[in-house]
């Protein structure tokens, strides 16, 4: 029959010859290649002593950032829980009370703002919904919790600690 | 003067007994290091430096772990297995000439147990005998993976020392003796006659075809992949020893790499000349004192045993293992006609080159 596309290509099963039916030969190159892999430099990365370096967009933990004055740049817009495909994000917002304006940019603020890090697929999606610049996903990987509750992050773990100038 | 024998020899079994048991348990450790190294990884390395220490975890790990009798399994026999596995690959090192006698003064001290003249013939009967370990423990066991990896095994080694015994006859015809140290001693002499191969003229030359089969036996018979089929793990769980738990499966696992210790030995004696080495002929005509000549023999027969035990791990790591047909083809069809033809070779040969007459 006329083949379709005419890259059908017929396999040639020759016959052993009596060289290959002893499969020493065989054998022995199997034998070198191994030895060779013996004497390679080794793939592993020690990891806990041996971290490797995350690549440069690589996404991690979130952290919520402040600006120059050390004031939490989120205004509680709420474009990131939107943005987020896992529904990963909730916030309250509250607005603010005088006398705190060196700890919020804005006159509103996220009173509570937690990511379920079991939910989150790290996309990105906030970090780039985000008008204010407050959210980037720069951290490590989620450590590992034996309790699910320890897994959705608050406010304590999220934002950013006061730069030290 | 009896008491001082008995003496003597209670502390070469000793010590015999205590370096095949710390081989065979740094071997598990090298065993795992050197899977790592074929698999470009790094292999055990937490416990003490390079996972020096690693042996001594497994063992209290293995013994702190729940020991589990089966219900219905046989308690005598099921213990007796792995006992019995353990009890065999440690008797079979008895007749291995470990290097020539050490000489105080008028004291010969012996570095060979027991030179009895069927020296070969107790490590075959010895060594057909470990396959009683398994068969107990896995029959005893009551489970129909145990049963199936007994009846493997079984097969296996009855099947494979055929082959293996045939490769020895051959073997025989040219040295002439089964004392383990007489083939020794043999190969002591040149290579085909040719000036400055003394200490080289090892059967290995003479019998290339027999140390072949005997090679593919010995993997054979010590279960070692390509011939791991009694303990397959995708196939029989683990095989004979799938219902024994703590240090009775330790006894099964130790016994198999006492006797890839004590396997490695006597391929090392029969084929590669013991603890002859190449030059020793021209430090005994120097002058260097006997004792030194045998410690240095010692060392180059631990280097080819430790190349065995090296060659056992790399071709672990780079044979899958055979069907259940094919072993049996290989053992039946190949490696028994092959001896049989090696033993007519060998016999013309010799009768050509007016050995025999």
């Amino acid at each position: 029959m006329e083949s379709l596309t005419n890259r059908k290509k017929v396999v040639e099963q020759k016959p052993m010859t009596f060289a290959e039916r002893m499969y020493l030969p065989a054998i022995f190159q199997g034998l070198t290649i191994t030895l060779k892999h013996f004497f390679k430099k080794k793939a592993t990365i020690q990891y806990p002593d041996v971290k490797r370096e995350f690549s440069v967009n690589f996404r991690g933990i979130h952290s919520l950032k402040r600006d120059d004055e050390g004031r939490e740049r989120c205004t509680a817009c709420g474009l990131c829980a939107l943005s987020c495909p896992a529904e990963a994000i909730t916030m309250v917002a509250a607005e603010r009370k005088p006398g705190e304006e060196g700890l919020y940019r804005e006159e509103k603020y996220a009173a509570t703002y937690e990511i379920n890090m079991l939910r989150c697929i790290f996309c990105g999606f906030c970090e780039e919904a985000c008008p204010k610049e407050a959210i980037y996903l720069d951290g490590d990987i989620p450590p590992a919790s034996f309790d699910r509750e320890n897994f959705v992050y608050g406010k304590d773990k999220l934002v950013e600690p006061i730069h030290k100038k | 003067m009896e008491s001082a024998l008995i003496i003597e020899k209670f502390i070469l079994i000793t010590v015999v007994l205590v370096v095949s048991l710390v081989v065979a348990m740094y071997m598990t450790l090298v065993e795992r290091k050197f899977a790592g190294f074929f698999q470009d990884r790094l292999g055990p390395n937490r416990a003490g430096p390079f996972g020096i220490l690693q042996p001594l975890a497994d063992g209290v790990k293995l013994f702190t772990k729940e020991e589990i009798l089966p219900a219905n399994a046989n308690k005598l026999l099921f213990i007796m297995g792995p006992s019995l596995a353990m009890f065999t690959a440690t008797i079979s090192s008895a007749v291995i000439p470990w290097g020539r006698d050490l000489v105080f003064g008028d004291k010969v001290i012996s570095l060979q147990v027991t030179d009895i003249n069927v020296g070969l013939l107790y490590i075959f009967g010895v060594v057909s005998l470990g396959v009683y370990g398994m068969m107990i423990g896995g029959w005893a066991s009551n489970n129909k993976y145990s049963l199936m990896g007994t009846i493997r095994a079984a097969s296996q080694s009855i099947s494979y020392e055929i082959a293996m015994g045939m490769a020895i006859i051959a073997l025989l015809m040219v040295t002439g003796t089964l004392s383990m140290r007489g083939i020794v001693d043999g190969q002591a002499s040149t290579l085909y006659g040719l000036k400055g191969t003394e200490g080289l003229g090892w059967n290995v030359f003479y019998q290339p075809v027999a140390f072949l089969i005997y090679l593919i036996c010995m993997f054979a018979e010590c279960n070692r992949t390509p011939f791991d089929l009694p303990e397959c793990e995708s196939e029989l769980v683990a095989g004979y020893h799938t219902e024994h738990s703590s240090m009775k499966l330790g006894f099964y696992l130790f016994a198999e790499y006492i006797n890839m210790f004590v396997s490695s030995a006597v391929i090392s004696a029969l084929f590669f000349g013991g603890y002859n080495f190449p030059g020793q002929e021209a430090l005994v005509n120097a002058g260097v004192a006997s004792n030194v000549i045998t410690i240095l023999g010692l060392l180059a027969f631990f280097l080819k045993i430790g190349f065995f035990l090296f060659f056992f791990v790399w071709v672990r790591w780079t044979i899958p293992r055979f069907r259940y047909d094919q072993l049996m083809r290989l053992g039946w069809n190949m490696l028994v006609p092959l001896a049989i033809a090696n033993i007519g070779i060998t016999g013309i040969v010799m009768y050509l080159t007016g050995h025999i007459n």
